[in-house]
């Protein structure tokens, strides 16, 4: 059995942030999107936090923390936008609230 | 540490501190005038502070670095509040959207302005980056009862947290390659070893993060639908001040990763190419645009262009140049997106066709706006021309001279789009009788347009400021 | 002991990976939050195999346990109906999607492929030492002592403008 070492981790962050991006580019739901974007951010932490365990320093693993706050904070603000989104379009697939294309 | 830090950092300190007297205001008096007037008191404050040399250094243990470089943009930054809030509240009063919450995340939105252009440490930038564009958000669709303020703030949301996302990801691979987070501590490892290929993609995906904020071509597209929908006073903040956050930000990273990309032909040639498309789509699609808001969001996306240049540029002379145009550019496009809040009140009047005959009945208010759109296109003697002149210059000085070449080209192309405005308040007839009638000229307006004329014709003063941010930004 | 923790690994890997496929693929937008939660419990697990205990509770807590929730809430809020086949819209964006995901993708693991030669610095701490509590508390007192007061701004803002944005009879008081 190999030894489960750095690269395994940043390959697993890199899938994530990838799938992550598909998700943004492709889906229409713009909760589903918004949940893109939260897999992106968690993949930058899980590289913060490996490359904090390799390196030997703290400051990779503060950081996540604070990616982790500010993701807290970014879903608060969305989710209010969303609902006053649904509110006046009836709808939330971004594909369709599309009002000022000339 | 403590009290001396928070002497050092007293800007920051300040505004964190009133950010919180204004929260406390606002939730026990409940008065939109009240909170107005302190917030507008804060800015007073905090520009007051920033014409003063002070102490320079890094506080809290390099997390900030407090410099003549933060300070010119921490300055440039409170003025754009400033400006802005004193001329939302007419229009907030008529869009029934009057609350004193606005200027709080106003003042907020400034606050992380100020993070981000005097961090010294990722966690600060990133902090700093994210108060600022979710206090964004919150001021696109702050008009709840509007269809287009709602669609832009949703789409400004959903590319705004992508590219913090990709922004994150970039700081995540930059630390692994490296090991620090401190800035100046990443261009110690970067001088002494060379750079990883990890290095390289997580600079560009931080830059990608960049580029999005600062609307450069192709990350550009959510630009005109967010500053059409969104309400003109926050369209006016998105489009300057967050803009020039950007870029002070850009400059503190690209000065710290200096010796990386300082004749790295690779590095210029994704940059430059980044800036010629961003110039010539910029100006080229706001040709064809009717509506005054939407050919503004393109101008603006082509303004990013130029201000690039003077990153490619990357001599102390080029970033002066930048931080001296983010000034004057904050000042004119706040001008003319105050000019136009102005107008939309009247009815829907949005097209430029709209503005026909402004000069008979709101002589003023016309000579204003023909002076906003002037330094736009980059006329002398308007501040606009100085700044263009500087950024180009240094273009020239560091041998891209082609470069340079393209954007006079761009700017004479631009001289189409701002000129009509002019023809059509200046030459032609009014479309109805006393279409202007309830118009009221804000005395803020005249102040902006007398700015813009002064450092245009006496430039040197904020030149001289400018340039000393760059001398003493970051060697200590 | 190296045995164990690549099962761990594979599994938890696995889990991940399912969780965020499930999210990006699934039709019922619930069905995409619940596969998201399946998802940061298992990163959860990651961070456990990292030895960062503290983060890994953390995640759980704030998204599994808040950030979650607030979505989950959203959506049943919304009512939505399950978005159209996927194979219906396959578009120009979505192309564009899968190829700049795929290119991205294959980027990134030819990089990781090469050996990385972490910069190694001169520390006292071992990696368990990094995840515990009391250092991430020390930390967060001394040197992230700024990032730490000025994020609680952060969260100021995000409580404002969500009730700006979301309460219900919101109106101006003059």
């Amino acid at each position: 059995m190999p030894e489960i070492g750095l690269n395994h981790f940043l390959v697993l962050s890199a899938i994530l942030f990838s799938l992550g991006l598909f998700g943004i580019m492709t889906r229409r739901n713009a909760v589903v999107v918004l949940m893109g974007v939260e897999l992106i951010l968690n993949a930058a932490n899980l590289n913060l936090v490996a490359f904090s365990k390799f390196n030997g320093t703290m400051s990779g693993v503060m950081f996540s923390m604070f990616g982790i706050i500010l993701a807290a904070a970014e879903a608060a603000v969305a989710l209010a936008i969303v609902l006053n989104i649904y509110a006046r379009f009836k709808t939330v697939d971004i594909g369709e609230i599309d009002t000022m294309r000339e | 540490m403590a009290l001396h830090d928070l002497l050092l950092a007293l800007p920051i300190t300040f505004a964190t501190l009133w950010t919180i007297l204004l929260i406390v205001v606002e939730a026990t008096a409940k008065r939109a005038q009240l909170t107005f007037s302190l917030t507008s008191v804060g800015f007073l404050i905090l520009i007051t502070m920033m014409l003063f040399p002070s102490e320079q250094g890094y506080a809290f243990g390099e997390m900030l670095r407090l410099s003549p470089y933060s300070q010119f943009a921490n300055f440039v930054f409170a003025l754009s509040g400033l400006l802005v809030i004193t001329l939302s509240q007419s229009y907030l009063a008529k869009e029934n959207i009057h609350f004193g919450e606005y200027y709080i995340i106003v003042f907020i939105a400034t606050l992380g302005m100020m993070l981000m252009a005097s961090a010294a440490h990722m966690v600060v930038l990133f902090i700093g980056l994210e108060i600022m564009s979710i206090a964004l958000y919150v001021l696109a669709g702050i008009m709840r009862k509007d269809l287009r303020a709602n669609e832009a703030a949703m789409k400004y949301f959903l590319l705004g947290a992508f590219s913090s996302g990709f922004f994150l990801y970039g700081i995540s691979l930059i630390y692994g390659a490296t090991g620090e987070m401190t800035l100046f501590k990443i261009g110690i490892y970067l001088q002494e070893n060379s750079a990883t290929s990890l290095f390289w993609i997580g600079l560009s995906l931080m830059m990608v993060g960049f580029l999005f904020k600062i609307s450069a071509v192709p990350f550009h597209q959510w630009t005109p639908d967010v500053y059409e929908g969104s309400p003109t006073p926050s369209t006016a903040l998105m489009s300057t001040a967050s803009k020039a956050a950007a870029f002070t930000a850009l400059i503190t990273v690209v000065l710290n990763v200096s010796s990386q990309t300082e004749n790295n032909s690779n590095w210029i040639f994704a940059l430059s190419t980044i800036a010629v498309l961003t110039m010539v789509v910029g100006n080229i699609a706001a040709l064809s645009q009717d509506n005054l808001k939407r050919m503004l969001a393109f101008s603006s996306i082509a303004h990013a262009g130029y201000m690039l240049v003077g990153i490619v540029a990357g001599s102390d002379a080029g970033y002066s140049a930048v931080l001296y145009y983010a000034l004057v550019y904050s000042l004119m496009n706040i001008g003319a997106f105050g000019v136009i809040a102005l107008i939309e009140q009247q009815r829907e009047l949005t097209s430029a066709s709209d503005y026909a005959g402004l000069f008979k009945e709101k002589p003023l208010l016309a000579g204003v706006m023909a002076l906003f759109m002037l330094s736009l296109t980059g006329i002398p003697p308007f501040g606009g021309f100085i700044g263009k002149y500087k950024l180009f210059a240094a273009a020239v000085e560091s041998g891209l001279s082609w470069l340079a070449v393209v954007g006079v080209l761009a700017s004479a192309v631009s001289a189409y789009y701002y000129l009509r405005v002019v023809v059509f308040m200046f030459m032609r007839e009014p479309q109805a009788e006393n279409q202007f009638e309830g118009v009221v000229l804000n005395p803020t307006l005249v102040l902006i347009a007398l700015l813009v004329f002064l450092l245009g014709i006496f430039p040197t003063g904020m030149l001289r400021f400018a340039g000393e941010a760059m001398k003493f930004a970051f060697n200590m | 002991m190296e045995t164990v923790s690549f099962i761990l690994f594979s599994f938890l890997g696995a889990l991940v990976m399912v969780g965020s496929i499930g999210t990006v693929w699934s039709r019922n937008p619930v069905t995409s939050a619940l596969f998201l939660v399946l998802n940061f419990f298992a990163l959860g697990g990651i961070y456990l195999l990292l030895e960062a205990q503290f983060i890994a509770v953390v995640q759980v807590i704030v998204y599994a346990g808040a950030i979650m929730v607030l979505f989950l809430f959203t959506i049943m809020l919304l009512n939505l109906d399950d978005e159209q086949a996927l194979k219906e819209k396959f578009d120009l964006q979505k192309g564009f999607g899968i190829l700049l995901g795929g290119v991205l993708l294959v980027e990134v693991l030819y990089i990781l492929g090469l050996k990385i030669n972490l910069p190694q610095k001169s520390t006292t701490l071992t990696p368990v030492e990094i995840g515990e509590a009391k250092n991430i508390g020390r930390e967060l007192i001394t040197n992230f002592l700024f990032p730490f007061e000025i994020v609680s701004i952060l969260l100021l803002l995000a409580v404002v403008g969500a009730i700006v944005l979301a309460k219900k009879n919101f109106s101006p008081n003059t």
